[in-house]
């Protein structure tokens, strides 16, 4: 299709309309008849037991319609949060997840748990009430770093005595050591994985409705997967089953992760509505709230060695990371230090032998669980770390040494599961090294040096594993869904479509890149495509949108759906033009048929079917309506090298990244502009990783410091550079479309290389994350006191 | 946030006689900094006496500059007679915030808090203005007495500054990295009679640094700053700066105030 709007056009974002108008319909954007407010009651303490809730006084308070604590939750027998990942210790011993009721039940474990929910007839006395409800705490010892936690005397959950959830490894522990035996060089690192808070520009908010009539619920919520959320509230909270239960995730304004999970306070709203008389209630977080119990990402401590022979190959690699899960398990929260990090812990980089261990650790924090990248920054922060770490003290470049050892056969199965599909790691690195002018750094160094300043250049060649995923292999390790994807195409007899699926859109653009699919398939103008999503009463059922799948996994279904339509219309083409169907073609929508001049355009063809005049409706059904469930046969892997270089000053400690450059192999792409702009807040997520974001729990009482952007940063525009992007393509083999994913591989890319660069600028190993202006500014004095 | 009773009275004098009606009552001039306190529970007022009715902003400028307290931080920031009698002050003022609250928030509501991190304080103890309220005129060095507190009487009103016209003056932010208040702030100014410097965001108020005054006192140059050391007295550490960070950046912020000043 040539009209610029199919594949690889930059077509602009047809939700922007809306979205800049304020007219998107988000979840507080919606208010139904005699709906009510919902308030939580939070705890003040890191780790206390309940003895006792006084909810008199409160209850007293005006408009005060019910108040809720976890004895009423346990009455009602609303089974507890789930964690739907089994992860086994390398003893065989499967995971200690703790009880997680969704109002706290006995004990507290982190600030900001949830123990009451006030409901009220406005916001305002809910939040009054709550403030009356008397809790009597008796407060426990708790422990809030990840490195302290094993076996601290802050004990958290009664199933896990050490704190440890679980012990789990991965890789060839008898051949890595033999590796290391036989190694010239052994590089080790110490690395901290800076915990980070996601902070959607939307709040999480929920409605839940039960309507006593048809003893049916409803629940508007800002969910990635809606039919999940659906899945887990009637399966394993057993509020309903699954016909009498609908989810809507309306518009929803970012995720990056943290939307995909099951909450308690959206399940608590849902299920409170049948004890209020089956008036909606309604809640929606105050941004203190969102700091406080959106699962957080990262938090982990990870000691890495990495063995060389004397030619600088890389021969073995061994890491030990200690992940925190904070205070419960979040629903996929035991995947990520696992399976979505440790599988990638070979890079780009052709390693014969691996092996990893990691202990999972109950830490008083609010929970963890998948961030923007999920596991996967987390790998690349040791493999590009220790790797520029490792040439250093080779005396090797750098970018030599990656070379040197880049994986350049395909398919290539590394130690650790993965099975790479298709890449070329040095042709992404020449062009980086050229955009990034690797051969001015030096004179571009000395001119910073003449100022009293310092200039560093880093590089990060990441690999991800995305569009997750085959459903048996995750199944084989221990998921509890298949993660295959769904698609419905809906051709209206005028010959306008509407594609509904099971991917949810939070700010991607889906809107504009799936009909850009449809545009290029069926010759359709994309104003006459509409793509339908979020609602479990609409899309049959759909796994929802995280770790770059969307495109990879949820357009290959919308892709097999077409083909089925295209198939179809053919059929009605051939009868209608009484010919066979073999002889039609379809191109730029229209058919015609070989070796006449019979055409009919896509839109007659949609009439046709509809009307059913005149093909033998016994031999071919009326309608044009076909649907796909497309499970992918692997992991699609996007790779690339970044190449960040900043100045520092050597005053204050201030980290200027004065170019970033990002070159990426994303495979085929839908629409270049929505990719760079992924692309660019990825490495803007990361560059607050690296230089800004750090959530941080005071020691002592357990609070969480950085609570509100008074204290917690968040990049801004100014902080960044504008970007230098390029692509390379080596078309993803495993999908019709030739498609990667892109939506999180600036975030997996950028703190290496950010981190790469700060440690080059000062020649030290290591600085540790967020490199802050007083965090560096204390580098510098170590500097000047090591040389006086 | 509770439930307040709302005054916004036409004069001063009846701006007076409200607060001294209702004793747990509060002035509020752009209300920036005590409305978001009032939404975090930081602050419940039983009583907001809105001085916006008063409409007096706009600046004068003869012997001395006069900027009166309702003048917005955009005012002055745009103001021609600023930018020419002080570029340093309509610079600090273009600076502080964001477009929203240089809209809003007033010079006068900002001495009145006395932020120990915000920006005019600063200008005022570095210019050695004069503070006018409602019943006298105090000097600067009085003024500011600590943390959020001043030397403003119950009910009294602060209703104009008046800025001695300095040779020259600077200033140099750095700001706090999440909030972008000044983490550590520097005002310089030859005076013509002497050097004076004076420190905002080094957390317990705003404080004239002695050992940068009495280097520039040498020579109003930021050569005259090199191997100056503030002590850690009145700076505090917390979770984005250490006290010896901070007191490092006030010679920094000193040497770029005094090289940009005009």
């Amino acid at each position: 299709m040539d009209n610029g709007t199919g594949i690889g056009a930059r077509v602009k974002r047809k939700e922007d309309h809306r979205f800049l108008t304020g007219k998107g319909n988000y979840t507080d954007d919606i208010n139904l008849p005699k709906q009510t407010y919902a308030y939580f009651v939070r705890s003040p303490h890191a780790h206390a037991t309940i003895n006792k809730i006084d909810t008199a006084a409160a209850k007293k308070m005006p408009g005060v319609v019910g108040i809720f604590t976890g004895e009423d939750i346990a009455n009602s027998k609303l089974g507890g949060l789930i964690c739907g990942w089994m992860i086994h210790s390398k003893d065989g011993s499967p995971m200690k997840a703790g009880p997680h009721p969704v109002l706290a039940q006995g004990k507290v474990r982190y600030v900001g748990d949830h123990v009451a929910v006030v409901i009220a007839e406005t916001r305002e006395q809910a939040k009054a009430a709550a403030g009356a409800v008397e809790v009597d705490y008796g407060v426990l010892p708790h422990v809030v770093d990840v490195a302290d936690a094993m076996g601290h005397k802050a004990q958290i959950h009664d199933v896990a005595p050490d704190n440890r959830v679980f012990n789990w490894s991965i890789g060839d522990e008898a051949a890595t050591d033999a590796a290391f035996k036989k190694a010239a060089h052994v590089t080790k690192i110490d690395l901290v994985n800076n915990r980070l808070i996601p902070n959607a520009m939307e709040p999480r908010a929920a409605i839940g409705y039960y309507d006593t009539g048809a003893d049916h619920y409803t629940l508007y919520t800002t969910s990635q997967n809606p039919h999940v959320a659906r899945l887990v509230i009637s399966a394993f909270h057993g509020l309903a089953p699954e016909h009498k239960l609908r989810v809507i995730a309306p518009d929803v304004g970012g995720g990056f992760g943290s939307k995909i999970f099951i909450y308690a306070e959206e399940v608590v709203c849902v299920w409170a509505s049948k004890y209020v008389g089956g008036r909606p209630v309604k809640w929606t977080a105050e941004r203190t709230e969102s700091f406080l119990a959106d699962a957080h990402g990262r938090d982990h401590v990870t000691h890495a060695e990495l063995a060389t022979d004397a030619g600088g190959k890389i021969i073995g690699f061994k890491v030990h990371t200690k992940a925190a899960m904070g205070a419960y398990l979040s629903t996929f929260s035991s995947c990520v230090p696992t399976y979505l990090y440790a599988t990638l812990l070979s890079g780009q980089y052709n390693i014969p032998a691996i092996y990893a261990e990691v202990d999972a650790l109950y830490t008083n924090t609010a929970p963890v669980d998948a961030y923007r990248g999920a596991g996967r920054p987390e790998a690349t922060y040791v493999v590009e770390r220790i790797v520029e770490t490792a040439a250093r003290e080779l005396k090797m470049d750098p970018a030599e040494f990656r070379r040197k050892n880049f994986v350049t056969q395909f398919p290539h199965q590394t130690p650790v599961i993965m099975c790479y599909d298709a890449g070329d790691y040095a042709a992404a690195l020449d062009e980086a090294m050229k955009i990034a002018d690797v051969k001015g750094f030096p004179a571009r160094k000395a001119a910073s040096a003449a100022k009293g300043n310092y200039r560093g250049l880093g590089y990060s060649a990441y690999i991800e594993a995305c569009g997750i995923a085959p459903s048996a292999a995750i199944g084989s390790l221990g998921a509890g869904v298949g993660l295959w994807e769904s698609a419905e195409v809906r051709v209206n007899p005028v010959g306008t479509v509407e594609i509904l699926t099971g991917s949810h859109s939070h700010g991607q653009g889906h809107e504009t890149t799936f009909a850009q699919l449809v545009s290029d398939r069926l010759g359709v103008d994309i104003n006459n495509v509409a793509i339908v999503h979020g609602d479990t009463d609409k899309v049959q059922f759909g796994m929802g949108t995280y770790g770059s799948r969307s495109g990879a996994v949820g357009m290959t279904a919308i892709s097999k759906a077409l083909d089925k339509i295209e198939a179809k219309a053919k059929r009605i083409a051939a009868a209608v033009m009484e010919s066979s169907p073999e002889d039609v073609e379809f191109k730029n929508g229209t058919f015609t048929v070989k070796g006449t001049d019979k055409k009919m355009a896509f839109g007659e063809v949609a009439l046709s079917a509809y009307v059913a005049h005149k093909f033998n409706s016994a031999e071919i059904e009326p309608g044009l309506k076909e649907s796909a469930f497309h499970d992918p046969s692997n992991f699609v892997f996007p790779a690339g090298v970044h190449i960040a270089e900043v100045e520092i000053d050597g005053d204050t400690g201030v980290t200027t990244v004065v170019n970033y450059t990002a070159v990426d192999d994303f495979g085929n792409v839908i629409n270049p502009m929505i990719v760079e702009g992924q692309v660019h807040g990825g490495i803007t997520q990361g560059i607050g990783q690296a230089l800004a974001e750090g959530a941080v729990y005071d020691k002592v009482s357990g609070q969480l410091l950085t609570g509100s952007y008074m204290d917690y940063q968040m990049p801004r525009a100014a902080d960044v550079p504008s970007y230098k992007l390029g692509f390379t393509c080596t078309p993803c083999p495993s999908n019709p479309l030739g498609m990667k994913g892109c939506g999180e591989a600036g975030a997996i890319a950028s703190p290496a290389a950010v981190m790469n660069a700060v440690t080059d600028a000062l020649a030290v190993k290591d600085v540790p994350m967020p490199a802050t202006p007083n965090v560096v500014w204390n580098q510098l004095q170590h500097l000047k006191k090591a040389a006086e | 946030m509770e439930n307040f009773n709302y005054h916004r009275p036409a004069s001063v004098d009846d701006a007076v006689k409200a607060a001294k009606a209702h004793p747990e009552a509060k002035y509020m001039s752009g209300g920036q900094t005590l409305i978001p306190a009032m939404k975090q529970g930081l602050a419940a007022p039983s009583d907001i006496i809105d001085l916006g009715a008063l409409k007096n902003s706009g600046v004068s400028l003869g012997s001395s500059l006069v900027i009166k307290a309702g003048t917005t931080h955009a005012e002055v920031a745009s103001n021609a007679d600023v930018k020419k009698a002080i570029p340093a002050l309509a610079g600090l003022a273009a600076n502080i915030g964001d477009p929203h609250v240089r809209h809003k928030g007033t010079i006068g509501g900002s001495i009145a808090n006395n932020d120990p991190a915000a920006d005019y304080p600063s200008a005022c103890l570095g210019l050695g203005a004069t503070i006018h309220t409602n019943a006298r005129k105090i000097a600067a060095d009085d003024f500011f007495t600590g943390l959020f507190s001043t030397a403003l009487e119950e009910g009294e009103v602060v209703t104009a500054v008046e800025f001695p016209l300095p040779k020259k003056a600077g200033y140099a932010k750095f700001p706090n990295p999440a909030s972008r208040y000044a983490m550590i702030g520097v005002f310089v100014a030859d005076t013509g009679s002497g050097a004076r410097a004076a420190v905002t965001g080094a957390g317990h108020g705003v404080f004239r640094a002695k050992e940068i005054e009495g280097a520039l006192a040498k020579g109003f140059s930021a050569a005259s700053l090199n191997g100056v050391k503030v002590g850690t007295d009145n700076v505090a550490g917390d979770l984005h700066a250490s006290a010896e960070y901070r007191a490092h950046l006030i010679t920094v912020m000193a040497k770029r105030a005094v090289d940009a000043a005009k």
